[in-house]
């Protein structure tokens, strides 16, 4: 038991000291960010003008969008290297606006349907 | 054998919710910064499902590569995303000095928090700059809250419509206002951002956060910095890449 609590301590203070993050780390999640960034103007300026009205194309600027998202999180703000309790205080409450992103849409197609 | 008793007991009491300790194991004033960033994430995302519910019911929209393809003052015509490609840059960098700030206030060193956070500070005006020439450009142009270009003007933003109808007056109307509710909100944090940089910083050079021994408040306005960055990158993508 002592042992543990020694383990637990331990962990606490390195979480205090903030570990996560070096000045390499931070250069390389700015790298990503801006690979991304140029990965969407590639996809806008170069590829979607070939596929006009093609579906596909939103589809990839929201998860490219989602993975930046992630990594501003994660490693700029630090959740990745929060208790898994903040994590979740967090992540969990966002995950609502999913049903309000599906039920608007929903909701958006009827509109349509009501104005032709 | 009573030193046994005691040990369980101890035992029992000894996990993160069982009281007597903080379980997320933050700073008071940091958790709060999180659960406002949370009530923050609701009303942007409210906006801009707004924003996508109006989008999705039209028949018709402005063309984003069409509305957003001047640079202002020096390019008037077809370089789409390459303004907003820039403010996007801008605000990037400044999350990293942000980012680096707040590194430097781990290693309690002074002197690099004030230099990144002044940087931070001239990233956020440059940003706020560029979107003034935004705003200015498209008000120019007739865009503004409940006003939009005339006819001859509208005709570009929309492809292969020959005559502006009642739908394209419509959707018109509702991109100006959604354009300049959501951007303006979000021009808005910036400003307030900018501020609470500046505030901060005053602090840091008078030396407060050295005296208090820990330069946590960095963290907790650099955690407000980056959900400006956040809500951008969303901001970006529905109405500029969309």
């Amino acid at each position: 038991m002592s042992s543990e609590t020694t383990t637990t301590h331990h962990a606490d203070a390195e979480h205090g000291d903030h570990e996560g993050m070096s000045k390499k780390r931070i250069m390389k999640v700015f790298w990503i960010l801006l690979g991304i960034t140029a990965i969407e103007f590639f996809v806008a300026l170069v590829i979607a003008p070939k596929f006009p009205h093609a579906e596909w194309i939103n589809p990839i600027y929201i998860v490219l969008t989602l993975f930046k998202a992630f990594y501003i999180v994660a490693f700029f703000m630090h959740l990745k290297f929060e208790k898994m309790g903040l994590i979740m205080a967090i992540v969990v409450p966002v995950l609502f606006i999913i049903g309000l992103i599906l039920v608007l849409t929903n909701e958006s197609h009827y509109w349509i349907d009501l104005r032709l | 054998m009573s030193t046994t008793v005691t040990q369980q007991i101890d035992e029992v009491k000894s996990t993160p919710w069982s009281g007597g300790r903080s379980p997320f194991n933050v700073e008071y004033g940091k958790m709060m910064m999180w659960f406002f960033l949370l009530s923050d994430a609701f009303t942007f995302s409210s906006l801009l499902i707004s924003y996508g519910a109006l989008r999705f019911s039209a028949s018709t929209w402005p063309l984003a590569s069409k509305v957003f393809q001047s640079f202002p003052g020096l390019i008037e015509k077809d370089a789409p995303l390459v303004f907003v490609g820039l403010m996007t840059l801008i605000l990037i960098l400044s999350s990293v000095t942000m980012v680096l700030a707040v590194e430097a206030g781990h290693r309690n060193s002074k002197k690099e928090v004030v230099r990144w956070m002044i940087l931070t500070i001239v990233g956020g005006l440059m940003f706020l700059g560029c979107q003034a020439l935004e705003w200015t450009h498209l008000h120019s142009e007739g865009f503004w809250w409940g006003s939009i270009p005339n006819d001859e003007t509208l005709k570009e933003f929309f492809e292969g419509v020959t005559k502006i109808g009642n739908a394209e007056h419509l959707t018109s109307h509702q991109f100006a206002n959604l354009f300049f509710t959501i951007t303006g909100f979000h021009g808005f944090h910036v400003f307030s951002g900018v501020v609470i940089n500046i505030i901060i910083t005053v602090n840091v050079m008078i030396g407060t956060y050295a005296k208090r021994g820990s330069y946590l408040m960095i963290e907790k306005v650099g955690l407000y910095w980056h959900f400006v960055d956040l809500v951008w990158v969303f901001v970006f993508t529905f109405f500029y890449l969309v």
